[in-house]
């Protein structure tokens, strides 16, 4: 490699690194309780304690979940229900002033899918977890704040590329994994620096690259309504505010006999995000380990109780479907929680020795 | 650089690399093997890594 291709690659990992490090740093030290969140809640008492009953308790029917869930928040308006594979005795609700609210203005509880009894999940709705939570996903700035993540993930992914580049001529004359802290400090943590940036790239371009779809879901579901909903609900477009909602009990049925072979997992009301004004939408997700990550939303007319459409999934919002797992590390046990977690270390002493680095460097030259 | 020098330099991280993206996509496959697979490529990175970090001057 030239010398001057070298200079240049060199000057692209300097600012590239020296843009993003600080808040790849926060987002690494934010994300690391992240990454255990559901044993941090176990630990603390913040998980809902479900009554025991006989395993073959009687379910309640949606429309009794959706009073008890009202009963519990009088004069709020239901926003999402949704189901999680490890609380089968549980439906979460999430509440709000309005159907369409903003989600970090929601109130979100658990249902006794068995009882109706209100449980309630402090840590979904503030203290320390969620600050972890806003600080790592939007620094409590809304929109502008996830996409200034976005592209710092952007930044970090070409600090990585630009980091490969550099790689070839530092290790030329080096056996893979060589470190010499004989030499000197600088020269330790150089060595140290290529060798764990060298073994956890593509675990920190998987996390980085999903992390960068995460921030830029609010864009992509936009782009879903526009395209994908817009063209489903185009009839409803003159009709007149929903003012009664049909009696729900049968909707999980409808949307199983709509999508067979699926599994709902989550309602999003109408007038919400995720739905329309006129629609309940029920997201449907495969049954294989792939496929749940992959969400059909059947859409019921919530006047009448009747199918109107089972809308398309575009690819992009498979691509965020498959981004989130790829991102927390949440799909392989705790052996992965624990080995994310160690990876996520080793990434920020790569972030803390290439500022190291860059700042020896600066004063040997000044 | 020479086809020789870049595998030299390139071959461990680029094993590492592979073995890391097949076990994170195979760990969303299936569980218990399918899982393993990604305990596996994963842990090898943390392994070289520490024994980077551990390397330490030789008392003389």
């Amino acid at each position: 490699m030239k010398s001057q291709t070298i200079r240049r690659w060199s000057a692209i990992h300097t600012w590239t690194s020296l843009i993003c490090t600080l808040f790849l740093l926060m987002l690494a030290l934010t994300g690391l309780p992240l990454i255990f969140h559901h044993q941090i809640d176990h630990l603390l008492g913040n998980a809902p304690q479900f009554k025991a009953m006989p395993a073959d308790a009687p379910r309640l029917n949606l429309d009794q979940l959706i009073k008890a869930a009202e009963a519990h928040r009088p004069g709020e308006a239901m926003q999402y229900f949704a189901w999680e594979e490890d609380e089968p005795n549980g439906v979460m609700a999430i509440m709000a002033a309005t159907p369409g609210t903003e989600p970090n203005s929601s109130h979100t509880f658990m249902l006794d899918a068995r009882t109706g009894e209100a449980l309630e999940m402090p840590s979904a709705n503030g203290g320390f977890m969620m600050v972890m939570l806003r600080l790592h996903v939007d620094m409590y700035a809304g929109l502008p704040g996830k996409l200034l993540l976005a592209f710092m993930g952007l930044m970090f992914v070409l600090a990585i590329v630009s980091g490969i580049v550099l790689y070839a001529p530092f290790m030329r004359r080096l056996p893979f994994a060589t470190v010499r802290p004989e030499k000197s400090t600088r020269i330790r943590w150089l060595d140290l620096h290529n060798l764990i940036g060298a073994v956890t790239l593509s675990w920190a371009l998987v996390v980085g690259l999903t992390g960068v779809i995460n921030a830029c879901a609010d864009l992509l579901i936009t782009s879903w309504r526009n395209d994908s909903l817009a063209a489903m609900i185009a009839p409803y477009r003159d009709a007149p505010p929903l003012t009664q909602r049909a009696q729900a009990a049968d909707l999980l049925k409808l949307a199983e006999t709509a999508a067979p072979g699926m599994q709902a997992d989550f309602i999003a009301f109408p007038g919400t995000l995720l739905s329309s004004e006129h629609h309940y939408a029920v997201f449907m997700k495969g049954a294989s380990q792939l496929t749940s990550h992959l969400l059909t939303p059947v859409l019921i007319d919530a006047s009448n109780l009747k199918l109107t459409a089972v809308v398309e999934r575009p690819w992009y919002m498979d691509a965020l479907g498959l981004s989130q797992p790829l991102h927390f590390g949440d799909y392989g046990g705790l052996p992965m929680q624990i080995l994310w977690a160690a990876l996520d270390v080793l990434t920020i002493l790569v972030l803390g020795s290439g500022l190291y680095l860059w700042w020896v460097r600066r004063r040997v030259k000044a | 650089m020479k086809n020789s020098t870049f595998w030299k330099v390139f071959a461990a991280p680029t094993a590492i690399a592979v073995l890391t993206l097949a076990g994170l996509f195979a760990a969303l496959l299936g569980d218990g093997a399918w899982d393993a697979l990604s305990w596996l490529a994963m842990g090898i990175s943390t392994a070289v890594s520490l024994k980077g970090l551990l390397t330490r001057k030789k008392l003389s």
